[in-house]
């Protein structure tokens, strides 16, 4: 394999993860509070609808993302109102919200399934680009893949190093300590799962802006569950998730390479297709094997309704 | 004697919690002076926790008035009780193991601080009153003893004026109880107020300058405990003179059970495992195994029990028969009994009638299957027996076990077990949680299966309880059992000291 095909599947897997990283971000810090939310897949295909419509009618990216990213952030908020304030079981809920966002994507997207958008270029970043070989793979890419990685650092900052994420941390771990020295569990888990949803919905909008860039029905393809599956098997940590997405989108790319290059193999498609999902999986639960690190880093409380008066 | 709010740091006047069905607290009046070492003595479900709930802003009261500082208050959450002054230890603790001690004390400053100057202050104010920690070490790392020490300096770095205790010496060895009433002296000594929550008699007239007594929801006295027998504080509390648990002479016959075991390691990394073990437990008599928890009492229980299997099968034998690699059934099926320490979820199935709890472990002993049916007039019966002789307050026996409170679910428990006449019966802490009365009758029964020529291994974190019942005793330290010593030749101080692992420098000195 020559240096330049390299270089190409190397950029095209960047790309292919950075949907993935975006929504897994926003899993992240809304399960580090204790919320699990199974709406992913819906969140981000109303995302991505919504901004796909937005871009669409006003001619421009940066209003589609702004428009997914509150379709999402709107939908968390409805999830938010159901599980923290009327103590709905978050799994069902998280399931319906799945079902319903993916549904009511496919419904309002139906007109526009056969318009598509002008590809936005890709950015060069000045100098860096200049760096022999790895300089056109890392720095001469799509706009979303920096904002992937400017997010990255602010999640990982505001979970590691502010107060506010330690906080965040804390209620994930134990509300009801959380509750008895004096913080508002209610308040934190709403701001998680709105960041969450915000970013899920950013993370489909991307889908469709940047990477399709278009818009049809079961454009997410389960990216949601992926994402989902990522925050687990990364056993919370935002680097692991990093590294999980573009797994995913290396093994994506490779396969498309490999249907693509005419080389006979006698294996069908379907199963081709299913090699991302299933080689996510099978990395992550290896490297998460440590049942240690796994209670060390995990929302003891994921999942579980809180009570103030009890 | 005015009663005018002022004068007073914290005063209650008529507060009333009622709960759908039952009521908590009635026309409670409670009055705290400043520098005041205030004890709020009851049994358990006596209100204390609902009151000071209701103190602390938790829970809001249904009617009835709170006064800080002579001002009416009223508290809707934590946070408004700590900016007012209020401090609270818990009794299961408000922490988060997985981050570090400054970070746990972080979180509860209303203040954003560096972390290199709170460390600072944290190891300032800790030195100051004894009570020493490392403030970078993880909180999960830590004994019981010290994230309570973690808590009390988080509550005095916020200069409470205040400081609310639970219950705060179920977790500590007796030097170290020693050692916490210095400090909290020293607190009081400064201005600070404490309210101190027990059932133990003796630590409130020991430590307390006050006391308010509480009795299924209302004051039945306020009193100086230190002028006051134990007597009439028991009286208060209980509404009666202290029962007296008889216990007659042992007749010790042969060895029922035998353990020898090397070292275990536990499963759990949370918990530690058991050094190799050897030890037996005669029919007629009882052995008491002292510890504060989480020292391998756990693991200690699972090898007895046959929850977890033993290396080998002669590594533990009943009535000199190898039981070693048989479970919980084959062993019961041997005469062994089982008395678990989680009675809600272990010892029984809290949506299963008593009648169906009664069968779950009867059924390898009692004449309750033909044919591999249920006969229900023989579970009926053994039920009722139970429910009868244990005097358990239940609405009948297709009662569902949660529908009883704990001290009745416990003497039924108890009671299910003892009829099954064993011979040999292993219990964890048989009276936690349990009121004074419902504790004395449980003793007592252990002691009377102990006539009728049974072995009974009792394990408990209450040194009085087991200087009570047991014949011998011994103490688990960090996953290793102490030499066994009859209750005659032991003390409570000794017994103590080996609770903090301590009996081989004994051992040295005496050589």
């Amino acid at each position: 394999m020559d240096s330049g095909l390299i270089q190409e599947v190397v950029s095209a897997t960047l790309l292919a993860g950075t949907p993935l990283i975006i929504a897994a971000l926003g899993l992240l810090m809304n399960e580090r509070a204790g919320v699990l939310n199974l709406g992913a897949e819906g969140m981000m295909s109303l995302g991505a609808v919504y901004g796909f419509i937005a871009a669409l009618s006003f001619s421009s990216p940066v209003l589609g993302l702004a428009a997914g990213l509150m379709a999402g952030a709107l939908v968390a908020g409805g999830f938010a109102l159901l599980t923290i304030t009327l103590q709905a079981n978050q799994v069902a809920s998280g399931l319906a919200l799945a079902i319903f966002g993916v549904g009511l994507a496919g419904f309002v997207g139906k007109p526009y399934e056969s318009q598509s958008l002008k590809a936005v270029g890709e950015w060069s970043i000045p100098l860096l680009v200049d760096i022999p070989w790895l300089g056109p793979i890392f720095f001469q890419q799509q706009p979303m893949v920096y904002l992937s990685w400017v997010l990255f650092g602010a999640v990982w900052w505001f979970l590691y190093r502010s107060r506010s994420g330690l906080l965040l941390r804390a209620v994930g771990e134990d509300p009801a300590a959380a509750h008895a020295i004096g913080r508002s569990v209610v308040g934190v888990r709403y701001l998680a799962v709105i960041f969450g949803g915000a970013l899920c919905g950013l993370g489909g909008a991307c889908l469709s802006i940047f990477y399709a860039p278009m818009w049809v029905e079961g454009l997410i393809a389960g990216r949601g569950w992926i994402a989902l599956a990522l925050v687990v098997f990364a056993t919370w940590r935002p680097f692991r998730v990093l590294l999980g997405a573009y797994l995913f989108g290396g093994v994506l790319i490779a396969q498309l390479f490999l249907q693509g290059s005419g080389v006979k193999i006698s294996v069908p498609s379907q199963l081709l297709s299913s090699l991302p999902y299933l080689a996510t999986i099978i990395v992550l639960v290896l490297i998460s094997r440590d049942s240690r690190r796994i209670r060390q880093h995990s929302p003891a409380s994921l999942g579980r309704a809180f009570r103030a008066d009890e | 004697m005015s009663n005018k709010p002022s004068e007073y740091r914290l005063s209650t006047q008529g507060l009333t919690k009622h709960y759908p069905g039952t009521i908590a607290c009635q026309d409670i009046d409670l009055t705290i002076q400043p520098g005041e070492i205030h004890a709020l003595l009851g049994e358990n479900g006596a209100g204390k926790s609902t009151l000071v709930k209701m103190i602390y802003g938790v829970t809001a009261p249904t009617r009835g008035q709170i006064f800080w500082e002579g001002r009416p208050v009223v508290l809707r959450s934590p946070a408004m009780a700590r900016e007012l002054g209020i401090g609270m230890v818990f009794q299961d603790f408000a922490l988060f193991e997985s981050l570090r001690v400054v970070e746990n004390v972080a979180l509860a400053l209303p203040k954003r601080e560096p972390h290199r100057v709170l460390a600072k202050r944290i190891q300032t104010v800790s030195e100051r009153y004894g009570l020493p920690i490392d403030p970078e070490k993880p909180v999960g790392s830590l004994s019981v003893g010290e994230r309570q020490r973690v808590e009390i300096v988080r509550s005095l770095l916020q200069t409470p004026r205040l400081l609310i205790m639970d219950e705060p010496t179920s977790v500590l060895a007796p030097q170290a109880v020693e050692r916490l009433f210095e400090t909290l002296r020293q607190i009081a000594a400064e201005g600070c107020s404490v309210l101190y929550i027990s059932h133990k008699l003796h630590e409130i007239r020991a430590l307390c300058d006050r006391a308010t007594v509480l009795r299924q929801g209302r004051v039945t006295g306020t009193c100086t405990p230190a002028d006051e027998t134990a007597g009439n504080l028991a009286r208060m509390m209980i509404g009666q003179a202290l029962p007296v648990v008889n216990r007659p002479p042992s007749k010790v016959a042969d060895v029922a059970l035998a353990v020898n075991t090397p070292r275990i390691s536990s499963g759990d990394e949370h918990e530690v495992g058991l050094e190799a073990l050897s030890f037996s437990v005669s029919r007629g008599e009882i052995l008491g195994i002292a510890g504060i928890s989480g020292n391998g009492q756990g693991e200690l229980l699972r090898l007895l029990s046959g929850e977890r299997l033993a290396p080998s099968a002669d590594a533990i034998r009943i009535n000199g028969e190898p039981v070693g690699q048989y479970g919980v059934a084959k062993r019961r099926e041997r005469g062994m009994a089982y008395i678990p320490e989680d009675r809600r979820g272990q010892a029984t199935v809290a949506d299963l009638p008593l009648t169906d709890n009664a069968t779950l472990t009867a059924i390898n002993t009692q004449p309750i299957t033909q044919y591999g049916l249920m006969r229900h007039a023989a579970i009926q019966a053994f039920t009722q027996r139970c429910i009868e002789i244990y005097q358990v307050v239940c609405s009948g026996s297709q009662a569902p076990a949660r529908s009883l409170s704990g001290g009745n679910l416990q003497k039924f428990v108890v009671g299910r077990e003892l009829l099954q006449m064993p011979q040999l019966l292993v219990c964890a802490q048989p009276t936690w949680g349990v009121d004074v009365g419902a504790a004395a009758f449980i003793r007592q029964k252990l002691l009377d299966l102990r006539s009728e020529q049974t072995a009974i291994v009792v394990i408990s974190e209450e040194i009085e309880e087991l200087f009570e019942i047991s014949d011998r005793i011994a103490v688990i330290a960090d996953g290793r059992l102490s030499p066994i010593r009859s209750v005659a030749d032991s003390s409570y101080e000794q017994v103590g000291l080996w609770m903090s692992g301590l009996w081989d420098s004994e051992g040295a000195l005496n050589a």
